[in-house]
């Protein structure tokens, strides 16, 4: 295909290396160099998406990361598809497949462009003001919503790709490798400052690499190869590392910053196979210099839109970059000399430019005279009110400025023209430097919002910074770096520059027209079409504040946070309601800069490491004998161990049965230990429980109940006295870590007199529970050494053993109510132990059980689970156990808050039984608890907390809070359900051998 | 995020830190001898100021130490980091 829109001049296109690729299903050309966007351009397509809210045809504005239109979705109907991704910064492969987003059937027709003609009744606001009421309609109108809508597609399937996370930290980071970054960068790197270089595009240089302007010259040569020396000199630098396809996303305090390196987007997707796609970068620096450039704005007039109106800049760089011509008969407008470097470019390629509309009344810059010498017409103070061509422009229509720029005069002039490229002047790119924290100061001459308060060691140069012209460019970055380095050589001898430009500026936030402002579509936000009309539709109803504003009318909320639009909405805001300019403060920039993928973001972190979860010693012996697992805290338990079939009720059903009638078998493992050691041991416990310690005799074990310092239940567990100032501490499974962490708090702040040590154990050790009537005769099994007599070894005392020489605690403890033991022993054992424990167990149907199946046990019991029957609201008094705490002792934590008034209130939540009418009706836990439902609106007393039915008692059995419940004993409680009333009554929360004839019986 | 300058370790990322609340809080030594409003004072009342702040910090997933800070609540300038049972280094 011959091509007439391709310039064999660039040197950064490399035209030997042609690849094909495939957009909206038609197969394309490029060469290896160009972005998607310039390879379509050279194709001539402009017309790539639709908008947002209009569905108006929209063509690539821009040729950067500032890009609102022209985003699409790679790589469609893969596992690799990814949505809204810019085309101007998709480097093209071999086999890329790409497809515009936001339109149907095709890009070309589209039925929702209907909503343009429908635009008078879509306003501002439209959606909150239409659809919002009644709200029950929401879930109805959300559905065509969302399907008319919607921004590009996400994959349905896991990502292949691989992800990382990288460290880094430097002595100096610079971000931005144009000409003022790759000037700091060499500075840095030369003076012996360890310096780390990123640029989100594949090359460096900027803008300037490709400024081959007679206009611009440093010491006499062409600016791009002035540069391009320094670039070759720095890429030997051994102090400077340069990451390229890097973009910062965001910059926190302390000067941590996320960047995102590319690595392998931009290569044929058959070479991509096994390489790290992308690297999140966590970078610490000790400086950071940001050299971030800044944004061409567009112009805000009727139509702005139209595919085929671009950035003036886009136009020089596709030009001059990737040798493709945007259009054939080019128009410029603009209101800054930058427009004028354009039209040398395309003059330089014998390029047609019809003409050039310019704002201003006075041009007087080398560069202006240069252009008109070539003929080129310039309309001085005038201004575009219009233009023309639905799937690309053809014509504009312009008139003369009044001299206040508040309105257009005289006659309209109709200009042709298939490109028209926008110069409103330049915005400094502080969006890294707001995210740090930094303070902006408004600049009134060039109405521009510059750095102005650095909240941490770093410092902003070039045009991010405000300095635009080459010689402010080049001296201050120069002056800046050596003051902000503290270096006395800045490496540069004198630089001479020049340039034909001039730096005068007319700025009109939102330009004149013929027609009242409710006839025209001005757009300041492309992406998300909010136009000037609809931020004037804000002010009248009210807002005032820029951030409400936003929301209100979406500008600046799309996937470009308004890179282009924002300082447009900002100026139109002040002029409509006559305040100045930054005294609505901006809007806040929020990272990511630019959109990260949810692979960075999660890095390795995916799968099993998404998160990562802890396995007891016997949690293989658990898989091979199929039990289902819980999570508890970052604990998989077992918990329940299903035979032929079963459902989870009737394995617990079978397993509590067991457990009572015969053995049962339960890894304990999870539970927190704590090992206690030191002089003041038992004192540190006097405090941090609610009952006595002191007189616990070694060998022996007693159970715990610790409250927090506002008197309401914390945590709770078995401690066992090993030796006169040795003590091992059980906590919840959840609460261990948040446990030894309160302890260490009180021990190192409050009490630090106190001679303790705290030593988290539970990874240590195994732990195996053998319940029941046999339980006995099992461990008698397992450790026939250990004398298991009643008067050696009482309920709640401990021993010391050994199986097969290995030492082990055995605790006589019980959490079921039966006669139990409690087999500690080094962690590595534990499976073994276990196996023993089932071999030796088996003429006695040993039953292994999981979770559930003990927290049936504990509740006929009528124990406590902490975080499942209490919530940090119940203090022990709540749960009638009054008799843990102790009324001797002086203090302990949380015993001041027992008796204040609100603690001592007689209508607080206490744990009740509660009894079904219906022995057979299980209630739900978290079920609501009432006494009267006839009188609304129905008082709640209460709820379930646990629930189950239990096949020794042979009835459905619960636990619950009740308002003044302590009192209520017999009462009869209702549970209302969706579908019907529950009766209940308020019984003893102990519902089995509440005499403990089971743990006392002589075996 | 910042970067903490622990008392015992030296500086390391935030991410391994722990914020503890308002410093220099002392747990009352006979809390039975006090009125329901003077317990109050102690377990509920905090200062939240928005400027500099005396606060505790815990290295937990470092050496577990709790200590001392004073921060600028508004900029997140951390100004001194001092050992449990220091004096506050004088504004
Ligand atoms: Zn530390």
């Amino acid at each position: 295909m011959t091509n007439n829109l391709r310039f064999k001049t660039s040197r950064f296109i490399d035209e030997t290396y042609r690849i094909s690729f495939k957009f909206n299903n038609k197969t394309y050309f490029g060469f290896k160099g160009d972005t998607l966007a310039s390879a379509l351009l050279a194709n001539g397509i402009h017309l790539v998406g639709r908008s947002f809210k209009y569905h108006r045809p929209r063509g690539i504005m821009t040729s950067g990361s500032e890009e609102p239109n022209a985003i699409i979705q790679l790589n469609d109907n893969s596992s690799r598809t990814e949505p809204n991704v810019r085309a101007t910064e998709v480097e093209i492969y071999e086999g890329l497949v790409a497809s515009s987003q936001n339109c149907w059937p095709s890009v070309n027709f589209d039925v929702g462009g209907i909503n343009n003609l429908l635009s008078p009744i879509l306003p501002a606001g439209f959606y909150y003001k239409t659809f919002m009421w009644p709200a029950s309609f929401w879930e109805k109108y959300e559905y065509f919503i969302r399907k008319s809508a919607g921004l590009g597609k996400s994959p349905k399937v896991a990502d292949p790709d691989i992800y990382e996370h990288h460290y880094m930290h430097c002595d100096v980071l610079v971000i931005g490798g144009g000409i003022s970054g790759i000037m700091a960068a060499k500075m840095a790197a030369k003076n012996g400052f360890k310096t780390l270089l990123v640029e989100e595009k594949s090359y460096l240089g900027g803008s300037s690499i490709y400024d081959n302007s007679e206009f611009s010259k440093i010491n006499n040569q062409i600016t791009s190869s002035w540069l391009e020396k320094e670039i070759n000199e720095i890429s030997k630098l051994e102090n400077l590392e340069i990451k390229t396809r890097t973009s910062v996303a965001a910059y926190h305090g302390y000067n941590f910053l996320l960047a995102r390196e590319n690595l392998t987007d931009h290569l044929p997707i058959s070479q991509r196979e096994n390489k790290v796609r992308q690297r999140l970068l966590k970078i610490r620096a000790k400086k950071v210099i940001t050299a971030t450039g800044s944004i061409e704005r567009p112009l805000i007039f009727d139509n702005n839109d139209r595919p085929g109106i671009m950035l003036s800049s886009a136009i020089k760089k596709y030009i001059d970059l990737y040798g493709v011509a945007c259009g054939e008969n080019n128009i410029l407008f603009t209101n800054n000399d930058t427009a004028y470097e354009t039209a040398m470019s395309l003059i330089q390629r014998g390029i047609k430019i019809n003409a050039i509309i310019d704002n201003r009344e006075q041009i007087d810059s080398k560069i202006s005279y240069e252009v008109e010498k070539n003929n080129i017409k310039i309309y001085k103070g005038y201004s575009v009110v219009d233009t023309y061509g639905y799937r690309r422009i053809n014509k504009i229509s312009i008139m003369k400025l009044s001299k206040d720029g508040q309105t257009v005069i005289g006659d309209k002039t109709k200009l042709n023209c298939d490109c028209l490229g926008l110069s409103g002047g330049w915005t400094p790119a502080v969006h890294l430097f707001t995210q740090s924290g930094g303070k902006l100061k408004f600049r009134e001459e060039d109405q521009v919002f510059i750095p102005n308060v650095y909240p941490s060691d770093q410092i902003s140069i070039g045009s991010c910074n405000g300095d635009f012209s080459l010689d402010e460019i080049i001296k201050n970055t120069l002056s800046s770096i050596k003051k902000f380095l503290d270096i006395d050589n800045s490496e540069y001898k004198t630089i001479e520059t020049i340039s034909g430009l001039n730096q005068s500026k007319r700025n009109i936030w939102l330009l004149p027209s013929d027609k009242s402002i409710g006839k025209t579509k001005s757009f300041v936000d492309y992406q998300n079409d909010a136009t000037a009309k609809d931020i004037k539709l804000a002010l009248r109803e009210g807002f005032r504040s820029i951030e409400h504003v936003k929301r209100y009318t979406t500008t600046g909320m799309g996937t470009d946070q308004g890179k282009l639009g924002n300082m447009h909405a900002l100026g139109i805001i002040s002029e409509t309601a006559g305040t100045k300019m930054g005294e609505h403060g901006t809007t806040t920039f929020r990272p990511p800069y630019t959109p990260l993928t949810f692979g960075t973001i999660v890095g390795r972190n995916v799968g099993e490491f998404f998160d990562i979860f802890r396995r007891t010693p016997i949690h293989d012996w658990h898989v091979a004998n199929n039990a289902e697992f819980e999570n508890v805290g970052q604990w998989k338990r077992a918990w329940y161990y299903p035979k032929d079939n079963e459902n989870m009720h009737q394995a617990v059903q079978r397993e509590s049965k067991a457990a009572r009638d015969s053995a049962g078998i339960l890894d304990a493992s999870t539970l927190g230990k704590i090992d206690i050691q030191g002089t003041d041991a038992s004192e540190f416990l006097n405090r941090v429980y609610t009952n006595a310690w002191s007189k616990l005799a070694v060998g022996k074990c007693r159970y715990g109940l610790m409250l927090n310092e506002d008197g309401m239940v914390y945590d709770d567990g078995v401690t066992t006295r090993l030796g006169e100032n040795h003590y091992i501490m059980t906590t919840t499974t959840g609460g261990a870590a948040n446990v030894l962490g309160k302890l260490e708090d009180y021990l190192q702040t409050e009490w630090p007199e106190l001679d303790v040590y705290l030593s988290s154990v539970t990874d240590h050790y195994a732990t195996i529970s053998v319940c029941g009537p046999n339980s006995k005769k099992i461990v008698s099994k397992v450790i026939p050494d250990l004398d298991l007599s009643d008067e050696k070894f009482p309920h709640m005392s401990f021993k010391n053993a050994k199986i097969n020489n290995i030492k082990c605690r055995v605790m006589r403890i019980s959490f079921t109510g039966e006669h139990s033991y409690e087999i500690n022993i080094q962690a590595n054992f534990g499976k073994s132990v276990w196996e023993k424990c089932m071999e030796a167990g088996k003429d006695f149907n040993i039953t292994p059980y999981g979770t559930e199946t003990m927290h049936l046990l504990r509740a006929e019991k009528g124990f406590i689970i902490v975080g499942q029957d209490t919530d940090a609201t119940l203090t022990p008094i709540d749960l009638q156990m009054d008799w843990i705490v102790s009324k001797k002792k002086y203090d302990f934590i949380g015993k001041r808050s027992l008796y204040r008034s609100d603690t001592i209130r007689e209508d607080r939540k206490q744990l009740v039984g509660l009894l079904t009418e219906n022995p057979e009706e299980v209630l739900e836990e978290g079920a609501q608890i009432v006494a009267d439902i006839k009188k609304s609106p129905i008082e709640m007393l209460g709820h379930v907390t646990s629930s189950y039915y239990s096949p020794n008692l042979k009835k459905s059995i619960a636990l619950g809070v009740v308002k003044g419940g302590k009192n209520m004993l017999g009462q009869k409680l209702i549970i209302p359900m969706e579908n019907k009333n529950i009766n209940v009554t308020v019984a003893d929360p102990v519902f089995l051998d509440k005499e403990g004839e089971r743990l006392n019986a002589k075996l | 995020m910042f970067l903490i300058n622990c008392p015992f370790c030296g500086e390391r990322e935030q991410s391994e830190f722990k914020a503890g609340g308002e410093a220099h809080i002392v747990r009352p030594k006979q809390p039975t001898e006090l009125s329901d409003d003077e317990w109050a004072e102690y377990l509920f009342m905090r200062k939240n100021i928005k400027g500099v702040q005396f606060e505790r910090w815990n290295h937990v997933h470092g050496c577990r130490k709790w200590f001392n800070m004073v921060r600028d609540t508004s900029n997140d300038q951390i100004k001194a980091v001092y050992k449990m049972g220091e004096k506050p280094p004088v504004e």
